[in-house]
């Protein structure tokens, strides 16, 4: 692994290559950016596949939901994003495990989203596993209160569980009467 | 398939991969036919999320098979006898209830063997397991829901599920019945014994059904053979659905 620091020979650095991918939008929620939104898990040199070779920059990027039809088409604009600024060899690995959580998104992910009219995910539940299996009782007992993101006003109610993607519910404000998606924890 | 001597990690995976890959088929099926709008984006989000599964299951049983078949030679150029998914799932859409209710025994099952499976001792089926187990939340939470809303409805919502109930509750049998595949997948720690879900799961269906006001039905047979690739009728007529821009066409690309 060689770092930027050590060959300092014109390489950027993974933090200026991660400020470079912050312009790279979901094509889904197009003000969210995929290091915003928690995908992406890191960024590091490697050294050349070949000898004299460029180096690689390699991208470590987790799916959102395993059928996202974005998937791919992120992979590629994180490609061209980097090749923009003359990185020239670029490899991007997607990493299942630890699974992707909305707890990565950023406060400027979640800003972005109210004030594009899309309610940001409330925290994951501590102490609760994702992978815990559903309880009934806790199913139809009150839900967890989503402030409108036109008015926040708290007066809301649930629609649908799936919205305009598998990511976002649907849910509508009884004060402004405005339906509104809402990215649900995950 | 060819090989009599069955190689239980790959049979493991394809029953996982072919269960998601018939059921969001199915689901696929109501793209534009849901009773209304938002049941409609449900059901298609219900699909991918479970087509982004059979690739992740399916992709990985290629792997292990090791004859350079990947998810689409799987998904798309096997037969029906080689396909091990659950009985339940190739059973047509039927009506809303039908639908429901189908998904309901599927998800409340599938979210405890996911969450069985988190325990893997195969790496790679853990990290499946953790990221479908997050998306089958949303899905059992969603048909729960509507077990109830529609069991306890109306008069006619409330017998039409029932009916539902009654005639798809003998397809449920099967999934706790072990084989050898099972017992020397359990063995191995690869996924949990097909038995040891059976106490779990009726626990989840009775709380839900109570709710639902609807009787759980009381047979003492059941169908089997999915898993070890003995069909129902429907299975064929899907699969000539989802297979056959690639049987026409063998290896066409987007």
């Amino acid at each position: 692994m060689v770092s930027a620091a050590a060959t300092a020979g014109g390489l950027a650095s993974p933090e200026a290559m991660l400020a470079w991918l912050d312009a790279v939008m979901d094509p889904e929620v197009p003000v969210l950016s995929v290091v915003d939104l928690g995908i992406v898990r890191g960024v590091q040199w490697q050294p050349a596949a070949t000898p004299g070779g460029d180096p690689v920059a390699l991208v470590t990027v987790t799916p959102t939901y395993s059928g996202c039809p974005a998937t791919e088409v992120i992979a590629r604009a994180i490609k061209d994003a980097l090749r923009g600024h003359g990185v020239l060899e670029v490899v991007v690995r997607t990493q299942l495990s630890p699974a992707w959580t909305t707890d990565w998104m950023t406060p400027k992910g979640r800003d972005a989203l109210r004030a594009y009219g899309i309610a940001p995910p409330a925290a994951c539940a501590p102490g609760v596993a994702p992978t815990q299996v559903v309880d009934i009782g806790a199913l139809m007992a009150p839900r967890e209160v989503v402030p409108c993101p036109q008015c926040a006003s708290r007066h809301t109610r649930l629609l649908s569980q799936f919205g305009s993607t598998a990511c976002k519910a649907l849910y509508q404000c009884r004060d402004c009467l405005e339906p509104f998606d809402y990215f649900k924890p995950h | 398939m060819s090989d009599s001597v069955l190689d239980p990690k790959f049979e493991t995976l394809l029953r996982l991969g072919d269960n998601c890959l018939v059921l969001s088929q199915q689901l696929g099926l109501w793209c534009g036919h849901g009773p209304a709008l938002e049941e409609d984006m449900a059901l298609t989000n219900v699909a991918l999320d479970l087509l982004g599964q059979a690739r992740l299951w399916l992709s990985y049983a290629g792997e292990v098979e090791g004859q350079g078949r990947d998810e689409d030679a799987l998904a798309y150029r096997r037969d029906g006898f080689e396909f091990r998914n659950l009985l339940l799932l190739e059973q047509p859409n039927g009506h809303y209830g039908d639908t429901v209710v189908r998904q309901f025994l599927f998800d409340s099952w599938h979210q405890h063997l996911l969450a069985a499976l988190t325990r893997s001792t195969d790496p790679r089926i853990a990290a499946i397991a953790d990221k479908a187990a997050r998306e089958v939340r949303y899905h059992v939470e969603r048909s729960s829901y509507l077990m109830v809303a529609l069991g306890d409805g109306t008069a006619q919502s409330h017998d039409r599920m029932q009916a539902s109930l009654e005639t798809l509750w003998p397809y449920t049998g099967e999934w706790f019945e072990p084989d050898a595949v099972d017992a020397q997948s359990a063995k191995a720690g690869w996924a949990p014994a097909a038995g040891s879900l059976r106490d779990a799961w009726h626990a989840s269906v009775d709380a839900v059904l109570a709710r639902a006001t609807l009787a759980k039905p009381a047979y003492a047979g059941h169908q089997r053979g999915g898993r070890q690739g003995l069909h129902s009728e429907h299975l064929g007529h899907l699969l000539t659905d989802l297979q056959f821009l690639q049987r026409a066409y063998p290896q066409a690309q987007w």
